[in-house]
């Protein structure tokens, strides 16, 4: 909330790319955080749940983000947390009554995980340390690239998960019967919640190797 | 910098908007999700007797296959039939019989006989050339309610198929109930003894193998989801009992 009069900047410049841009690769929620990644375990099986859990979370974070953000002037500081969560919790519930009502059957298999939106670390946290602090514009932005880092995670983890355990992708069968005649075997581990976290441990070993800034000095 | 006064406004304010914004999406979109339940009852029955349906063609299917619903108490009296389309007997149809309610009417019916009585849906199913008898059955599981529909054939007594679906049990554990490996079980299972008296099929912890129980009347339970399993057990038994007098006076 700085006074100055600052020189309007174009919507795309390089520093709103970055709020973009940072939460996906560098800075990402799952890998490099670590938050959220219990539902990264338990909504990764297949590609389809995942996607509309990380399309939920993309909905609920980016609204919430700009609306706390427009709000934040006017937030009482001892109740904000109470605030952050009455706007989580009431877009979850839309999230949730929108995917009864338009997508029954993915929303009867992410069952409870959608109501486990609000416990999600990653988006109170981006409430509360991004939004409170900054513009609507920057905090869409911000919203919009955590959730899309988060969402791309889950998106990687599901696609080896649903190849290598189910033989499938999007539910329609890619490993051709062949392999199976030659005695080739869907791995039922990878459907099981540990493997998820197996895949996520890869996918930041890749990332650390690639980018040696993220490794720990210790 | 904030008074007590502006706190609680805020935050009486805040919720007052809230609570209108989400009263006003769940009835708007109240319809909507009420047909998507109707349709997964209409799929439900009709993947018992193992007629496989999509959502575009479900309507279809249960107007083509289920030809007759019927009512029945528990004296095994028929309040109501449906058939072509329309209420030959009675004033309600069977598929829009609300089953908890009837079981709440029935435990007010057992205390005191001069209560309403109970109701109970049966479906008439014919697929290729043979008939089927479906169940739809209700119960409880660890975390919430269970449902069924059970397809029997022609005597009424041996189990064609069977599904189960749940609201919220346990994903992994008790929900594997909901699979067709659970639910192949059931065929060929019988609910009466040779001499025709009512013993309904029990889900068996440890396997029916190792029970004392006899094979055509238990399946296996599901490790780690006893509880629901049990609520199975008593679900088929619960609901399958209310029509005993009704089969019995078809034989």
């Amino acid at each position: 909330m700085s006074t100055e009069k600052v020189k309007r900047e174009p919507l795309f410049s390089a520093k709103y790319r970055k709020l973009l841009t940072i939460p996906i690769g560098k800075n990402n929620p799952i890998t490099v955080q670590v938050l959220g990644v219990c539902s990264a375990l338990a909504v990764t099986v297949k590609l389809e749940p995942a996607f509309v859990m990380a399309l939920s979370v993309v909905v609920v974070l980016t609204i919430a983000n700009v609306l706390i953000s427009l709000l934040r002037n006017g937030i009482p500081p001892r109740i904000r947390i109470i605030v952050q969560l009455v706007v989580i919790a009431a877009l979850v519930i839309l999230v949730d009554q929108v995917l009864k009502a338009f997508a029954y059957d993915v929303s009867k298999q992410l069952s409870v995980f959608v109501g486990l939106i609000i416990t999600n670390c990653i988006i109170m946290g981006r409430l509360e340390a991004f939004a409170m602090a900054n513009k609507p514009w920057d905090s869409f932005l911000d919203g919009l690239g955590n959730a899309a880092g988060y969402g791309v995670i889950l998106i990687i983890v599901a696609f080896f998960r649903e190849l290598l355990g189910s033989g499938t992708i999007w539910g329609i069968q890619v490993i051709p019967q062949g392999f199976y005649d030659f005695g080739y075997k869907d791995n039922g581990l990878m459907i099981l919640p540990p493997m998820a976290l197996i895949v996520v441990g890869v996918i930041i070993w890749v990332q650390r190797s690639r980018n040696k800034e993220l490794i720990e000095e210790n | 910098m904030f008074s007590n006064r502006y706190i609680f406004i805020y935050s009486s304010v805040m919720v007052i908007i809230v609570a209108a914004i989400l009263s006003a999406a769940a009835s708007f979109l109240k319809p909507y999700q009420e047909r998507n339940i109707r349709e997964e009852k209409v799929r439900n029955i009709l993947a018992s007797a193992d007629i496989p349906s999509t959502k575009a063609d479900a309507e279809d299917l249960f107007q083509m296959h289920i030809v007759k619903e019927i009512v029945v108490d528990l004296k095994g009296d028929v309040l109501s039939v449906y058939e072509n389309g329309k209420l030959q007997q009675g004033e309600v149809r069977a598929f829009e019989i609300n089953l908890r309610k009837e079981q709440k009417i029935k435990e007010a019916y057992l205390l005191n006989e001069s209560q309403k009585a109970p109701g109970f849906p049966l479906y008439v199913c014919e697929k290729e050339g043979k008939t089927y008898y479906i169940i739809p059955l209700r119960g409880k599981g660890l975390w919430g309610p269970l449902y069924g529909n059970i397809a029997f054939d022609d005597d009424m007594n041996t189990i064609f198929g069977a599904n189960f679906s749940h609201d919220k049990e346990t994903p992994g554990l008790g929900s594997e109930i909901a699979t067709s490996e659970f639910a192949d079980q059931f065929e060929g299972k019988t609910i009466f003894d040779s001499d025709m008296n009512f013993v309904s099929v029990k889900v068996v912890k440890g396997g029916v193998a190792n029970s004392n129980i006899n094979i055509s009347h238990g399946v296996d339970a599901i490790s780690g989801g006893t509880i629901t399993s049990n609520g199975v057990t008593d679900m088929i038994e619960d609901c399958l009992g209310n029509y005993i007098e009704y089969i019995k006076k078809q034989k």
